[in-house]
């Protein structure tokens, strides 16, 4: 066997995107908060805490459940929360 | 690397030969003669000295030989328009009059006598002709290593590695193992999670030189990576979760044999190569292309040793029962991966059964503690039954089915024993005070695994407890393994 020289990248070779955060919002009133439930156990109690918190600071709140905690949000869901929400709170539980 | 065409031979007779060969040497004034009456060219693979006086074309790159299959010298081909229409190996007067149309060839010759090997298909120089040759083929990123670097450092800095040495993935090597499939190397197989990279054949291939695997493995890894990259086996969520399973692959059919798998002794530990590197080569595929690594998308509290690759076939030989791939509907005799999101096994010890009630009762007993003796409902388990065990259910005829069914009868508790702060636990399933005297299972339905392995000597079995199942969490699946 000739000597090692050359590797081939047994890697994706992809490159991490950066991409700019969204700017964090001046004030929430007027503005549309999502909260995303993951289906984690009580995620919908943490959540209906930050629901009355948040409208008591003027901001009208929308609710979205992702279908099981295993798997990442699906396509449509998260179009949807993109463009009907200025923010939106992902909550975990347990 | 650009592609390297084919070269085409010259018209006429044409010899390949080498210095090196006695045969070669026996028929020279064969070939002086086949060069006064007809066009010939001669390729001398280590001299183009040789034979002398006959203009030899030198042949010592081996690029026509490699090309146009030359395994032994002397290879005497005819070839029309660069088209070759005839050829003989080695010596063999009659196949060389026919050849040539010459007749009397060599009368003070015996009339047959074997070539020796050609120089382009050596061993030794095979991997750096095939990437030389062939080495086009790869669309992979190269990485050229300086004089003085040591290529275990660098795989271990560029994070290849599960924290084990590879085997570095030359141009050669990695060739050499898409000879193990007929797929083309640029075939997409799958998605990859959690990155969701398209993984080519190349690069699975890539990922099972650096695991150690032979060409003949590289079936059963593709099959593999296939079998986990979608919604049912759910990938992504057994990668990501902070609970500690794996992919367990289990292999069935007459494969497990031809790749020389252990079923038996020793069927979980490391030693056998195939079992190891098929296993290592899968999670390497993960990583690598996947992207997943433990503290970024693999938060698992604990880990799992199996993650350095955990795959075994059943012993079908020996098993009362039909393949495990056969409860996926797969003909017995089918090769074919499947994969379970396993934690790391744990043995059930009973010596005293000697029927299979209670059996049952002890390895229920035991399967009950998977998680925890309080959870249940969207579980999964695997169960592998060992041989001495396997023997109580097979002199009482029981099949599998009637085995799962028992099992499962077996693991029925009363929701009074599970519900949370019942035996002063907090811990314990969400269940309302009406179900108190429900009886509550233990495993969803359909979802407690069979399988058959293990030494023939020792009463246990062993339970690779499994995850959250069903739609909503990790679902067996088992591929077909295709060349």
């Amino acid at each position: 066997m000739s000597e090692v020289r050359t590797l081939v990248d047994p890697t994706s070779e992809r490159s991490p995107t950066l991409r700019e955060r969204v700017p964090r919002l001046a004030s929430l009133e007027g503005r549309t908060v999502g909260l995303l439930d993951i289906s984690k156990a009580r995620g919908d109690v943490f959540l209906d805490q930050l629901e009355q918190g948040l409208r008591r600071r003027g901001a009208q709140v929308e609710r979205y459940t992702k279908p099981t905690f295993t798997k990442p949000a699906p396509i449509d869901l998260r179009h949807e929360i993109s463009v009907k929400c200025d923010a939106v709170v992902e909550a975990l539980a347990d | 690397m650009e592609p390297v065409t084919r070269p085409m031979l010259p018209s006429g007779v044409v010899a390949f030969v080498k210095r090196d060969c006695p045969t070669c040497e026996l028929v020279v004034p064969v070939l002086a003669e086949i060069a006064k009456r007809s066009k010939l060219t001669i390729f001398s693979q280590d001299d183009p000295a040789f034979p002398e006086g006959l203009d030899a074309q030198d042949e010592t790159g081996l690029a026509l030989s490699w090309h146009h299959g030359i395994e032994a010298v002397p290879t005497l081909l005819r070839v029309e328009e660069g088209v070759e229409v005839a050829r003989a190996v080695g010596w063999h007067r009659g196949d060389w009059e026919a050849l040539t149309g010459i007749r009397d060839l060599g009368p003070g010759l015996p009339d047959s006598r074997p070539g020796c090997g050609s120089l382009s298909v050596d061993p030794t120089r095979e991997p750096e002709l095939r990437a030389r040759f062939e080495g086009g083929r790869l669309q992979s990123r190269r990485i050229e290593l300086a004089e003085f670097e040591d290529e275990q450092e660098t795989m271990f800095a560029r994070g290849w590695t599960d924290g084990h040495p590879v085997v570095a993935p030359t141009e050669g090597r990695v060739l050499a193992m898409l000879e193990g499939t007929g797929r083309s190397p640029d075939e997409v197989v799958a998605e990859v999670p959690p990155d969701l990279a398209p993984c080519t054949v190349e690069k699975v291939a890539v990922n099972a030189v650096l695991a150690g695997c032979r060409p003949e493995y590289l079936p059963v890894v593709l099959a593999a990576v296939e079998a986990v990259c979608n919604d049912t086996f759910n990938m992504h969520g057994v990668q990501a979760t902070t609970m500690g399973v794996c992919p367990v692959l289990i292999v069935n059919g007459p494969i497990r044999r031809a790749l020389g798998m252990n079923a038996g002794i020793g069927v979980l530990s490391p030693g056998n190569r195939a079992n190891a590197s098929i296993g290592r080569a899968f999670q390497l595929v993960i990583r690598n292309v996947g992207g997943s690594r433990p503290g970024e998308i693999d938060r698992s509290t604990f880990g799992h040793p199996g993650k350095l690759g955990t795959c075994f076939p059943e012993n079908e030989e020996d098993s009362p029962w039909e393949p495990l791939s056969a409860d996926a509907g797969f003909e017995p005799g089918t090769n074919t991966v499947t994969v379970f999101a396993g934690e790391g096994p744990r043995l059930v010890v009973d010596q005293l059964s000697r029927d299979p009630e209670s059996l049952v009762r002890s390895l229920a007993a035991c399967l009950r503690t998977v998680h925890h003796p309080k959870m249940g409902v969207a579980m999964a388990a695997l169960l592998v039954v060992g041989p001495e065990h396997g023997r109580v259910f097979r002199d009482a005829g029981w099949s599998k089915q009637r085995l799962k069914d028992a099992l499962n009868e077996a693991l029925l508790a009363p929701g009074s024993t599970l519900m949370r702060g019942a035996d002063g636990i907090a811990e314990g399933l969400p269940l309302p005070e009406a179900m108190r005297d429900a009886q509550i299972p233990k495993f969803r339905p359909g979802h407690l695994h069979v399988a058959f392995a293990g030494g023939r000597a020792g009463l246990f079995s062993v339970i690779l407890g499994g995850w959250l199942t069903g739609p909503q969490g990790s679902q067996l699946v088992t591929k077909e393994v295709k060349g």
